[in-house]
């Protein structure tokens, strides 16, 4: 019973290719369209944590004011100064590094070409806090750092606007009104999840930065890089709990500083884009839907010619149980057929597009078996259950059915 | 099942009997009476057609003859079985075993050729499909459409198709052949060819033939003629000589 049901099923499909080919080209729409959308927006969420992974992991940034962003309070919230640096390094353990960082934006000169930048002063902690690589060159030496010497390390994006193809170490940058040698050439390490160049910098000791640049002892930002298995969240009550002591806040005012890690960043980060995949999922869902309906209505408007023809198997000495298990075999043969087709499509315009947008193609199993198994439910509920109607009928009223 | 497929029958039983048989639609206000207690016996090698105007309940008797339909009250036997105690199934078994249909509309499966169109029994018989294709090859030569075989009813003609119709009504030597206006759709000349058909099939296979017509010109085919009005058998005559 079981295969001639089969053969039964199959010649019904080649009998009603068009129907068959409208039903299948539904749920492939369906499938592929929410299949693509999720993987390229779980590729887009993996860029971007491996972006923020480029900022370096465990790290720790303390800056003045209460809170970050826009609206940030100064007033009322000192700077650091780099002893605060070396008391952190003295009293708080399991600490990779700690670098103090001063800024200033300036424009440096090379020959005839200038160039606007930023340009960061800090200490030799500031590569491992940044997870900087040398990619030419030297880092400062303790007497450059304590003798405030005209040395700096710049970024590739520098080289490139005042270098070119020529290997900078060693020759002399113009900032502001002093010379400067260029000891060592960082690796680039592209844009920053905000889009920002990172490459675009240049690091001189902090010492140098404040005598010839800033004028001031200030440091702006403090970067702490935690081991690896540290307990960060003990580290940051640690520094907090540091900060206030030597900034003499009484117990009752609130914070003047403020600390956040990058894991902190990443989860908003990863939750934005994360956000963004749900959106697309749901447009994509919006086609899965519409795809669902496309099928619907190919199975409801068959529904009269198929109800004559059950009416014609059930004279004929057909079982209503072998009607509907034809029609079942039917169903779930379209639903495959349409979600393997799917979801091949899927795989190839998501490779295709990752590519295309430079993300990373990730596999997701469970939205791939998720949409596929809604447009088989689809394809087999508007397939089967009109025909199980029809074949409990009489055959002499399905066989009169308008 | 054994009760449906109990064989032999002795010879004295009749193929068909109907007792008192009743039918009633609706319930209620809206209840309309069919049959109003019918009596019918029907003997092996018969060819019955059964007459009458619109509403006299001939399409209603042909059904609870065909077992697609099961009577309100009294008895109807088929080979002596109790077919008013038979489920859904074991009606559907009888069909597939006992009984050929005819209808006025054909009711060919679209888009499918005329071999696979007379396969279709057999396949619900589970045949195998060498077995299948023998015997639809056959049931088709004995219709005169052996050159047919891979045409689908679009395109063949009105005559053609009520001959692929009775090819897979036939296929599977049934004991009853049933025919519900099997040249109404059809002209004169096709309706008396189909006619002699069904007279060659009942005489040189012995099947018996049961038909529903409103032409008194194809009710001249048949052996005898029933006729029905308002739910009962008004007259059952004899035609003196056949045609």
């Amino acid at each position: 019973m079981f295969w001639s049901s089969v053969l039964l099923a199959l010649r019904a499909i080649r009998r009603n290719l068009l129907r068959s080919f409208l039903t299948i080209l539904g749920i492939v729409i369906g499938v592929g369209a929410v299949i693509t959308m999720v993987t390229l927006g779980n590729g887009a969420t993996q860029a971007v944590s491996e972006q923020i992974a480029s900022l370096g992991s465990n790290l720790v940034i303390i800056r003045p004011g209460k809170r970050l962003g826009p609206g940030r309070d100064e007033a009322g919230s000192p700077n650091f100064k780099a002893a605060d640096a070396d008391a952190i390094v003295a009293q708080i353990s399991a600490l990779n590094a700690v670098a103090p960082v001063a800024s200033k934006s300036v424009t440096v000169v090379y020959t005839a070409k200038n160039w606007s930048t930023t340009i960061t002063g800090s200490t030799d902690a500031y590569f491992t806090t940044g997870n900087w690589r040398l990619a030419a060159g030297r880092l400062f030496t303790d007497a450059e750092q304590r003798a405030g010497k005209a040395v700096c390390v710049i970024g590739a994006t520098v080289r490139k606007e005042l270098f070119g193809e020529q290997m900078p170490v060693g020759d002399q940058l113009r900032i502001k009104n002093f010379a400067c040698e260029v000891i060592g050439l960082l690796q680039s390490k592209g844009q920053s999840t905000m889009g920002m160049d990172q490459d675009d910098t240049i690091v001189m000791p902090l010492r140098t930065l404040q005598r010839r640049l800033t004028g001031t002892q200030d440091v702006n930002t403090l970067m702490v890089s935690v081991q690896d298995g540290a307990n960060t969240d003990r580290i940051m009550a640690d520094l907090r709990l540091l900060m206030r002591e030597r900034r003499k806040i009484a117990a009752n005012e609130d914070d003047n500083f403020s600390i956040l890690d990058t894991r902190q960043i990443a989860d908003a980060m990863t939750g934005t884009t994360k956000v963004l995949t749900m959106l697309l999922g749901a447009v994509a869902a919006v086609s899965l839907l519409v795809g669902g309906i496309g099928i619907m209505n190919i199975m409801l408007v068959s529904v009269t010619e198929r109800t004559r023809e059950i009416g014609i198997r059930l004279a004929i000495g057909a079982l209503e149980r072998e009607v509907l298990l034809q029609f079942l075999i039917e169903a779930v043969a379209l639903a495959a057929l349409g979600g393997i087709v799917g979801i091949t499509l899927a795989t190839l315009a998501s490779v295709g597009l990752a590519a295309l947008m430079q993300v990373p193609y990730v596999f997701d199993p469970s939205i791939n078996l998720l949409s596929f198994l809604f447009s088989a439910a689809i394809g087999v509920i508007f397939g089967y259950f009109p025909a199980r109607r029809a074949a409990q009928l009489d055959p002499i009223e399905a066989l009169r059915h308008e | 099942m054994n009760t449906v497929t109990a064989d032999p029958v002795a010879d004295d039983v009749p193929l068909i009997e109907f007792c008192d048989v009743t039918k009633t639609y609706g319930q209620g206000e809206a209840a309309f009476q069919a049959l109003r207690g019918v009596d019918l016996r029907i003997d092996v090698g018969d060819f019955v057609a059964v007459m009458g105007p619109s509403g006299s309940g001939k399409s209603t008797a042909m059904n609870i003859l065909g077992c697609l339909d099961s009577p309100s009250s009294g008895a109807y036997r088929f080979r002596g079985v109790h077919v008013e105690r038979l489920s859904r199934n074991q009606r559907a078994l009888l069909r597939r075993h006992y009984l050929g249909f005819v209808f006025q509309g054909f009711n060919l499966l679209a888009r499918t050729s005329a071999l696979e169109n007379v396969e279709l029994p057999l396949l619900y018989r589970g045949e195998a499909r060498a077995v299948r294709h023998a015997k639809a090859r056959e049931a088709l030569a004995a219709v005169g459409l052996d050159r047919w075989e891979k045409h689908t009813p679009a395109e063949l003609s009105g005559g053609q198709q009520q001959r692929v119709a009775i090819a897979r009504a036939i296929v599977t030597h049934p004991t009853l052949l049933l025919a519900d206006e099997p040249t109404g759709n059809l002209d004169s000349q096709r309706s008396h060819e189909i006619m002699e058909l069904l007279v060659d099939l009942n005489r040189k296979r012995g099947i018996t033939v049961l038909m529903v017509t409103h032409e008194p010109d194809m009710a001249q085919y048949a052996q005898r003629v029933v006729h029905f009005v308002d739910g009962r058998v008004a007259t059952d005559r004899r035609n003196e000589e056949r045609h």
